[in-house]
Parts: structure tokens; C-alpha cells; sequence
């Protein structure tokens, strides 16, 4: 597979028809972001349609605060252009809800303006200019958050019901806001994947593989093949770590204890397989732009031991799980999202994929060692419920284990490589990469200029999937919610930038 | 029913940390040190110099001609020990968790054992009453996600640490110990306020990861108030990125003085032996 990626430039008054119109050939709305050129800002809105990645851009002139909203035509462009209303102040004509998204600013005070040369000043919060909204008589809202009954991330929702039903919901995510973007700028790239490594700690491996990808793209840089697959390694035991860690958080909701107690327990063990592996959890420091900071510490053979303890142990506790009807029963029709839902809002990794939305960006986009060592595609689902997604995870899962052996055995008959990473001289240019994150695909927009980041744009699934949030609620009632929160798998920090 | 004979299938997987030393493998990293060796020998002030800006996070600078290493600041990326491995080594040591921030800069400076000792019998006067049932509130202050990971692993039949009379609590009116990750955004720090203020007396808080303690790598970006120890008082520094979950027990039973001791006769502010 051979990755088509073009760019179009259109006027800034056409931006929304043309970008209405690919998306009407059955492309998908991968995120529109905006970056300073001078004094005036591109907006570059990125489309993929399999192979086919499509970037089509549009100039804001400078002194122009305004531009015609893609929302009304391009419903998930709604959280892109309130962001890009935060962080630049651009306001979206024709957009339904302009309120604060990320960074609720006090009024008139400049925003952030990533990627332009003039640092920004410590913000200054006014969260007053956030509305409250009541959709009818006999409604009230319920806030959530940000300090949660539970070790979670902060993020509150606003829960507005007349009783048991949702019939409203809205996240606010801008409690965990730190300026995440402007952090990249001025640095070198062996800097700014420390960076990309903490946007979303929880797939930092995934993070480290997209920006580092962007940058060998700008400087030609070629990994080898054993750096590609310990890559390939420690992301897809990232994964099986998440999708374990959404699967307990199900288990939790459903008061299944020993279910619980024995999940908390592998995840621990993939960690500390991972730890084993690198020297970090999280795998963080693996990923270094041309290559890998080195060969896994511990044999082939070993990690083939360990995982061959691992697998069957997770296996037979989740195939159990499935026949447990007080765990299926919770799951079951519970925060449906139609595929024609998914569709429109674009919804991508297990959350679009439990939702007959198969796109994977390792298997239509292909990238480092994945092409010859073969993902299997996942099976088609559309019930677009709870456990859809949970059994899109343990799919997943599976697949990633082989992909883990798979790795670690072509290390093993390949032996070492001439250098673990190539020099990776990149001095000016710009990419896009991609990457499947547990979560889903992550995007990252890399500009560097005299051999430094200029401007660093990352786009977790996490953001992107966390849109539809408010969609998975028709019929549900509160004591689902912890089972289609648990179902997104949503890494708040991920999303708040 | 089936679940009744799993839940018994691999007998006892609990840690015996703190009694023991655990058998996990010590590759990971815990903590990096400056070589003793050559703080008694110290490189050219020059060489200094660039030592201290080959750190993404300013963690390390040099005083009196001595490079000192801050792991409230350090990520643990390992670049300074690859760089310059005669000045500092990347341990497995994750008995780390200090009473002061200060104390988190190594090698330690000769300090007054007196005030440090006054500081520990303080927090130990206010957390005698807790010892045998400790409730703890987490707050996330702006996290990159991992460290709640590794707080909610505490709980798992490995850690365990319902074993040594800890708990996590839902509601801050129940908790005696305020555990803060992050590096403290702008808009979470009403938030963590108002939660320490929701707690009743005596209480404790331990900021944890280098995050916590000033902002990590995302110090003076325009979202944070490089860590949380000027939103909160903060009793406790675990360091780490993030901070393990052997970091954070450990931190907690300073915290709460319950360190057995084996630990104790070997204070961890003591980071000078190597």
C-alpha cells in the first residue's frame, strides 16, 4: 500500500463546500488546525479516505478575525474550530456554540497563538464566560468534575436531565489545559519527543511514533528494519495495556470483583513487561526520531516466554468475562452510536470501529514494520454499543500479541542492526503523520524550520472521539454512564492539550 | 460461580514491600544520581556548564563548581547519563519521597538535621491518630494521564495497599491524605483548593511526580503553574515520571510514618551515599 497524500489550496470563502465535497465522496474529517504564515494563519484541514490522505488549506488574511464556520456543513469540525477559536482567536462565523472549548480566556486578553514567534504570556482564566444551558422545563444540571469520586483524570461533565435520562450532556476539558503545542516550539526534535511522549501519557509510545515519523519525513530519514519492529513492539503492548485498562473499568462498573482483581493484575504484568523490555512503564525513551534508543534489555526468547505466559492468562479471564451475563448484561445496548452516527461525526478507532467505522491507519495507512508483518483487519461490527467497542479492544488485543510475537521473532533471526538509530538531519520543511494509538489514530502537523520544531500540532483520538461523547446517550440512563465512558477509553489529557 | 475457583487459581501475587525488598526487576528506572566519586573530583566549570544544558528540564545546574541534580525536575530521560555517564548513574532506587522540595536536589548540600528532624516530628505529631486507617483523596492537577494509571495500580491485588490500612476515598470530607499529580493548570487550581479545604483535620498532602513538584517539562508553558506546592501545602515529594507505583507507596508511608525501619535508620533525604 502506497500512501497518496495531496494539498489543495482554496480560497478561505470555499473552504467548506470543497471541504464538503471530498467528504461527500466517502472520505473522513481527520481535524481542521491552523497555523501562523506571517501575520496571517493557514487553516489546513486534513481528509483520509483510506489510502488517500487529503489536506486541503485556506489563508486568514491578517487583521481578519473571522472566517465562514465548516461546522454547519462539517459537523466534526465543531470542537476543531472552538479550539482554534481558543488558541487563536478566530472566530468561526456560522457556528452553532462558540464558547470556550480548551481555554476559557479573560476577554481581550491575546491568545495563545501556537507557532508564532512571540511567546505567550502565563493565561488568564475568566470562567465566568462559560455558559450554563437548560433545555427545558422540569430539566437541571448535574456537574461532574473535575475531582471525580475515583482515581481519574479531571474532566466535569454537565449532565442535564429530568431525572434518569440524558437527554443533554457536555464536557468541559479545559481544567487540564497546559499549552501542550507551544511546549514543541524552538526545540530539537530529540527534545520535542520528551514532549510528544507526555501530550497523552497513556500512549506515549504511539505519540513518540507519529511525531518522530513527521520529522524523519521532513529530513528523508529511512529506520531500519529492527528499530521498526521494536517500534512496532512497544506500541502494540501499549495497546493491549490500554484496552485491558478500559476493560477493567467496565469490570469495576459491573462489581465484578474477582474479574477485576485478576485484569488489575495482567495489566500490571504488561507493565512491568514493558519496564523489562525498556527500563520505563510507559515505554517512554524507545522512540527516538531515527530509529530506537536501542534493542529490547532483555532476549527475544524471554519476551517470547513472558508473553506466552501473558496471553493465555488475559485470554481465558476475558472469554470468561463474555459468558458472564451480570458483566454482558451491562454492556449490552448500552451508549449506542449508529454507524450512520459515526459516519457523519467521523468517529475513529474502537469507538468508530465498534460502529462498522473499520478505518485503521495500520492497515490502510501503513507504517514502520506493520505492512509485512500483517494486521489483521477487525470484524465488522455495527451494533455501535458498549460491548462493540469492548470486543473491538479484545480483538485488538489478540492481534497485538501476535503482532508482539511477530516482532520478536523477526528480531530474533535478523540480529543487530548497523545502528539502532540513522542520524536524522531535519532541518526545514513539513509533514503529517499518523499513527494508531489505542485510543485511535493520532495525527501530528510538524513544521520545522533551521533544524528546529517551529510548529508542533498534535491531534489525539482522544479529542476527537470525545465529540461524539454526548452522542452515546438515546436511551441510557445515569448508572450507565461509567460503562460508556469506560467504552470511549478517552485519555483526558490527551484531549485537553 | 466459575469466578469463585479463578479467584483462587494463583494464590497469593501480593508484594511484600515494605517488610521485603520486592523482587521486580530492578532494570527500570527509578532515580538518577551524581556519582560521588566526582563530586569529590569535579569537572572544569566550563564542562559544567554544558552538562547542565544538555538537560531538557533544567533539572541540573551547577553550585560551587558541583553539578547538583533536581529530581523535582527530572524526567528521567536518561539523556544526562548518556552523555555523561562518569557524573551520573540511572538507578533502580525509587525510595525517593522527601519532606522538603528542597531535599529533592542531590547530592544534598550538608543540611540542618535538626529542622529536618523537627519537620518529620511535626507531620508525625499530626498523623499519629491516622496510622492504622489512612483515606486518600486524589486530585489530578493536570497530569499527562499516566500517573493516575500508576496510583489506581496501588489498589491491584499486587500492591494491595488496603493491606497496610490505605484507602482510597471518593469524597475529600472522608480523606486524610490529598494526593496531587500534575502540574497544576490554571483552571484546576480552584478545583485542588477546594478540595484541600474540604478535608477535615489533620491533614496531609503529597504532590506526586516530577510534575507535580514543578511542572516536569511543561514548566512556564502559559496553562501551568509549574507544579502545585504553591496551590497546596505540600508535605510530601515522591519524584518520578511518573511516579511509580513503589514511589508512591513509599511516599505514602512517609507520609503517614509508617515506614518500617530498615527504611528509617536509612533516611531518604540522605541522597549523598551512593
Amino acid at each position: 500500500v502506497i500512501t497518496v497524500l495531496t494539498d489543495t489550496e482554496v480560497r478561505l470563502t470555499d473552504l467548506p463546500a470543497t471541504v464538503a465535497a471530498i467528504l461527500a465522496r466517502g472520505s473522513r474529517f481527520a481535524g481542521l488546525f491552523a497555523s501562523p504564515r506571517g501575520s496571517d494563519v493557514r487553516l489546513r484541514s486534513v481528509l483520509v479516505r483510506g489510502k488517500l490522505v487529503e489536506l486541503v488549506d485556506a489563508i486568514v488574511p491578517d487583521g481578519c478575525s473571522r472566517y465562514p464556520a465548516l461546522t454547519p456543513a462539517v459537523p466534526p469540525a465543531a470542537w476543531y474550530e472552538r479550539e482554534i477559536n481558543d488558541l487563536f482567536g478566530l472566530l468561526p462565523a456560522g457556528h452553532p456554540r462558540t464558547d470556550p472549548l480548551v481555554l476559557p480566556l479573560v476577554a481581550g486578553s491575546p491568545p495563545p497563538r501556537p507557532g508564532s514567534p512571540v511567546r505567550a504570556a502565563r493565561a488568564e482564566l475568566d470562567l465566568s464566560a462559560l455558559p450554563a444551558h437548560l433545555t427545558g422545563e422540569g430539566v437541571f444540571t448535574i456537574p461532574y468534575g473535575p475531582v471525580r469520586s475515583g482515581v481519574f483524570e479531571a474532566i466535569e461533565y454537565l449532565v442535564e436531565t429530568p431525572g434518569e435520562n440524558i437527554p443533554h450532556l457536555r464536557s468541559r476539558i479545559y481544567y487540564k489545559h497546559r499549552g501542550v503545542e507551544r511546549r514543541f516550539e524552538n526545540l530539537v526534535p530529540a527534545d520535542g519527543v520528551l514532549v510528544a511522549e507526555r501530550v497523552e501519557g497513556v500512549a506515549s509510545v504511539a505519540h513518540a511514533l507519529a511525531f518522530c515519523q513527521a520529522v524523519e519525513t521532513i529530513a528523508g530519514t529511512d529506520v531500519s528494519r529492527q528499530a521498526s519492529l521494536v517500534r512496532v513492539l512497544h506500541a502494540e503492548l501499549e495497546r493491549v495495556a490500554n484496552h485491558l485498562d478500559s476493560t477493567i473499568r467496565h469490570t469495576e462498573a459491573a462489581g465484578q470483583a474477582v474479574a477485576l482483581a485478576r485484569l488489575t493484575v495482567h495489566k500490571e504484568r504488561v507493565q512491568r513487561l514493558r519496564s523489562r523490555l525498556c527500563g520505563h512503564r510507559f515505554g517512554r525513551g524507545v522512540v527516538v526520531p531515527g530509529g530506537t534508543s536501542g534493542p529490547p534489555l532483555v532476549s527475544a526468547r524471554e519476551a517470547l516466554r513472558q508473553v506466552g505466559t501473558l496471553e493465555p492468562a488475559i485470554r481465558s479471564d476475558i472469554h470468561l468475562l463474555y459468558e458472564t451475563p451480570s458483566f454482558i448484561d451491562r454492556l449490552r445496548g448500552t451508549g449506542v452510536i449508529s454507524p450512520e452516527v459515526a459516519r457523519v461525526h467521523a468517529a475513529i478507532g474502537p469507538v468508530g470501529k465498534g460502529s462498522g467505522q473499520l478505518d485503521d491507519a495500520r492497515i490502510d495507512r501503513p507504517y514502520s514494520a506493520y505492512e509485512r508483518l500483517g494486521v489483521e483487519s477487525p470484524r465488522p461490527r455495527d451494533e455501535g454499543d458498549a460491548l462493540a467497542r469492548q470486543r473491538v479492544r479484545s480483538e485488538e488485543m489478540w492481534s497485538a500479541f501476535h503482532l508482539v510475537r511477530e516482532s520478536l521473532d523477526e528480531l530474533n533471526d535478523l540480529g543487530l542492526p548497523h545502528r539502532w538509530s540513522v542520524p536524522c538531519e531535519a532541518e526545514s520543511g513539513e509533514a503529517v503523520s499518523w499513527c494508531e494509538a489505542p485510543q485511535g489514530e493520532v495525527l501530528y502537523l510538524v513544521e520545522m524550520a533551521e533544524g528546529r520544531l517551529r510548529r508542533v500540532k498534535p491531534r489525539s483520538a482522544s479529542f476527537h472521539n470525545l465529540a461524539l461523547f454526548p452522542l452515546a446517550f438515546p436511551k441510557d440512563i445515569f448508572t450507565d454512564f461509567a460503562f460508556i465512558e469506560a467504552s470511549f477509553g478517552i485519555s483526558v489529557a490527551g484531549a485537553s492539550g | 460461580m466459575p469466578w469463585i475457583t479463578r479467584g483462587l487459581k494463583d494464590g497469593i501475587v501480593t508484594t511484600r514491600y515494605p517488610k521485603r525488598p520486592d523482587g521486580y526487576d530492578r532494570t527500570w528506572r527509578g532515580s538518577v544520581s551524581v556519582n560521588q566519586s566526582r563530586v569529590d573530583e569535579p569537572p572544569a566549570s566550563g564542562d559544567l556548564e554544558s552538562v547542565a544544558s544538555s538537560c531538557p528540564t533544567e533539572a541540573i545546574r551547577s553550585e560551587n563548581g558541583l553539578p547538583r541534580l533536581d529530581r523535582g525536575r527530572c524526567i528521567l530521560c536518561g539523556r544526562c547519563v548518556e552523555l555523561y555517564s562518569d557524573l551520573f548513574t540511572l538507578g533502580p532506587d525509587f525510595e525517593n519521597s522527601v519532606l522538603r522540595r528542597e531535599s529533592l536536589v542531590v547530592p544534598q548540600a550538608a543540611e540542618s538535621e535538626h529542622a529536618l528532624t523537627d519537620l518529620r516530628g511535626e507531620l508525625h505529631r499530626r498523623v499519629r491518630a491516622l496510622r492504622r486507617s489512612i483515606h486518600v483523596r486524589h486530585v489530578d492537577a493536570g497530569s499527562d494521564g499516566s500517573d493516575e494509571w500508576e496510583i489506581a495500580a496501588l489498589t491491584n491485588p499486587i500492591y494491595d495497599i488496603q493491606r497496610l490500612g490505605i484507602f482510597f476515598t471518593a469524597t475529600p470530607r472522608h480523606a486524610d491524605v490529598l494526593l496531587v499529580t500534575g502540574v497544576g493548570t490554571l483552571g484546576m487550581a480552584d478545583p485542588l483548593r477546594r478540595t484541600y479545604e474540604a478535608m477535615p483535620y489533620p491533614k496531609v498532602v503529597i504532590a506526586a511526580g516530577a510534575e507535580a513538584a514543578s511542572g516536569g517539562i511543561f514548566a512556564r508553558c502559559y496553562g501551568v503553574n509549574d507544579g502545585v506546592g504553591e496551590l497546596v501545602p505540600v508535605d510530601v515529594w515522591v519524584p518520578g515520571s511518573p511516579a511509580s507505583p513503589f514511589g508512591l507507596l513509599h511516599g505514602l508511608l512517609l507520609a503517614i510514618g509508617l515506614l518500617p525501619r530498615r527504611s528509617a535508620s536509612r533516611p531518604p533525604e540522605d541522597e549523598a551515599r551512593q
